[in-house]
């Protein structure tokens, strides 16, 4: 009787202390867990913060007006790297966006299609779904060298915003389908059936019904894609030459945001100025960020 | 009536010729740096370009030895450093933290994601070389593998974290249910459970970190020091291997290619080749995991 107790008493005891055991090692484990949690959001802080505050000390609104002077000391501001940022997002997102959408429309709304006997557009489709997955993965500076190939050698277009501008929109073109179809994708199916049953033809509804329900899907893939073009310099690097004057039109070179800061950094050794404008650029980001949240934030209820 | 017909034919022509030029983008991407590139696969020879590590461009010799290194190394260093972190919070996320956390984790995630590389090559000149000076070792420049593997990992992590979570919050509820029901804690379930089931879409995400670090351009030439050697230790102690100057492949070709002219501009499109195919490898690898996993 006695012993049995006791050894009851054993095992219970061994067992509550496995327990804890395996209770300690969850709170180590989970604890570790946090860290890197901690440690991630103190990166941010640290990065972020470094540069805005060095950088925002730079800022003001000559620097933001006056032209980079080119010496070899990094003087002068950053105004024609903004307008060279403006203009290349302008260029990129002309070539991108139609074809980028135009794709999209056709993979959502064309490429399961009952009336392909023969099996021709599936067979297609899912080759050119291959080339965007596959383009996507392509790192950048493939895309430079490529754009550097084709559009600044063989076409003869020179350093310019139209090399950059298209070597820039290979490079966005899978931001802008994937976002574009996802945002094709919630469109409920009842608005398209409800327009095919009124007589509309499907070109007729893709563009009076689906296309303005997924309009603010569309414009966040968009705004994603700006961001991307903003940030983006091994591929500007090789296409865009870095002038720092004020571009005057498509065929001229010039130097965008971040182009400026590799220059400033790596060339010319101002690194005070390069913060400016990293801040610069980090706030544009943010700006860029808010309005997708904002966007997609109002699509949310939709869904 | 009859109009309104001929204009849905023809744009359904017009989408499908716009849905094949991402396709026709990459064709031509390959074909042209291929193209480019022939000319010094045929003359140099993937063997020498691979075993020799002299890059010289003005006596002919091409070899990418050096390069290849300070690409792996650099890539080595960042999933190093930045793999347990990036798990950690997708664990994080996905298992342990109240909403509250995600509010501000995630947008930092977000946030890290956004940096352009050329502010944290950027950040990496300023902040960490200078610290990384500090290291007493003769020799030391603070610019080379340590700092590149640093800022790479910062770089990598919200991917593989995003992955890594995604692929966590797949795993059925069933599972862990029974796990828990069978009496196991939390994190006897996320080892003995979750982990397991997740694994293949954590290294999926791992090996997209890869194909992002291998890529990665600007903020490497900006860090790792451009000297085109084998990383070496840089003195007794073996550990130095990490201070060693070096040179990435992408950095290679950003750096030279404005000015290369005839073998030495077709070895840089080989580089763009070889690298190419290699991020292309990887990918497939990452996307066949993840869809093997979507599969089951």
């Amino acid at each position: 009787m006695n012993t049995i107790g006791a050894e009851r008493l054993v095992v219970t005891a061994r067992r509550s202390l496995q327990l804890s055991k395996r209770q300690i090692s969850q709170k180590l484990a989970f604890g570790i867990f946090w860290i890197a949690g901690i440690i991630t959001v103190g990166i941010m802080l640290l990065v972020i913060g470094y540069v805005m505050l060095q950088g925002l000390r730079m800022v003001n609104w000559e620097f933001l007006t006056t032209a980079p002077r080119g010496g070899l000391s990094g003087e002068g501001g950053m105004s024609t790297t903004i307008v060279a940022t403006l203009y290349l997002v302008g260029v990129t997102l002309a070539i991108a966006a139609p074809l980028g959408i135009g794709s999209a429309v056709f993979f959502v709304e064309y490429a399961g299609e009952a009336d392909d006997r023969s099996g021709i557009v599936k067979r297609l489709v899912g080759i050119a779904r291959f080339g965007v997955e596959t383009l996507a993965g392509v790192p950048s500076i493939v895309f430079g060298l490529f754009g550097y190939a084709l559009f600044v050698t063989t076409l003869r277009f020179g350093f310019s915003l139209l090399s950059a501008g298209l070597a820039g929109a290979c490079l966005i073109l899978p931001v802008v389908i994937r976002t574009t179809e996802e945002a094709l994708k919630v469109v409920p199916r009842s608005y398209r059936e409800g327009s095919l049953a009124l007589g509309a033809t499907r070109w007729q509804t893709i563009w009076n019904v689906v296309l303005p329900a997924a309009l603010p899907g569309i414009i966040t893939g968009i705004v994603l894609s700006v961001g991307r073009v903003v940030s983006e310099t091994a591929v500007f690097y090789v296409t865009l030459g870095g002038s720092h004057h004020m571009p005057t039109s498509i065929m001229s070179s010039g130097r965008s945001m971040a182009l400026h800061v590799y220059y400033l950094a790596m060339e010319t050794r101002a690194f005070d100025k390069a913060m400016g404008t990293a801040a610069v650029l980090i706030v544009t980001i943010v700006l860029i960020n808010g309005a997708i949240n904002f966007l997609s934030c109002r699509l949310c209820p939709k869904e | 009536m009859q109009m309104r017909y001929v204009i849905d034919r023809s744009v359904k022509g017009v989408l499908l010729l716009t849905a094949l030029v991402s396709l026709l983008v990459l064709m031509l991407i390959g074909m042209f740096i291929l193209r480019e590139g022939l000319p010094a696969f045929r003359q140099i020879g993937l063997n020498r370009m691979f075993t020799s590590s002299v890059w010289r461009p003005t006596i002919g010799e091409f070899g990418m030895l050096g390069m290849v290194a300070g690409s792996i190394w650099a890539t080595l260093g960042a999933i190093v450093l930045g793999v347990p972190l990036a798990v950690g919070c997708a664990l994080l996320l996905a298992e342990v933290a109240p909403p509250s956390v995600h509010r501000v984790l995630r947008p930092s995630i977000e946030l890290l994601a956004g940096i352009p590389s050329v502010v944290y090559g950027l950040y990496g000149m300023v902040v960490l070389v200078p610290l990384v000076r500090r290291i007493q070792v003769p020799g030391n420049a603070g610019f080379g593998v340590l700092s590149a593997s640093v800022i790479l990992a910062i770089m990598i992590l919200p991917t593989v974290t995003s992955i890594a979570e995604d692929a966590i919050r797949a795993v059925p509820r069933s599972y862990r249910e029974g796990s828990l029901a069978l009496g196991a804690t939390h994190w006897q379930t996320i080892t003995g459970v979750i982990l397991p089931s997740a694994r293949s879409g954590i290294v999926a995400g791992i090996i997209l970190g890869v194909g992002r670090a291998l890529g990665e351009t600007m903020a490497m030439i900006m860090v790792i020091g451009n000297s085109i050697i084998v990383p070496r230790p840089i003195s007794n102690n073996p550990l130095t291997v990490v201070l060693s100057q070096t040179r990435t492949l992408t950095g290679n070709i950003a750096l030279e290619i404005s000015y290369a002219t005839g073998l030495h501009e077709s070895a840089l499109f080989a580089t763009g080749v070889i690298l190419f195919v290699m991020i292309m490898l990887v990918n497939s690898i990452a996307r066949w995991m993840l869809q093997g996993k979507r599969g089951t």
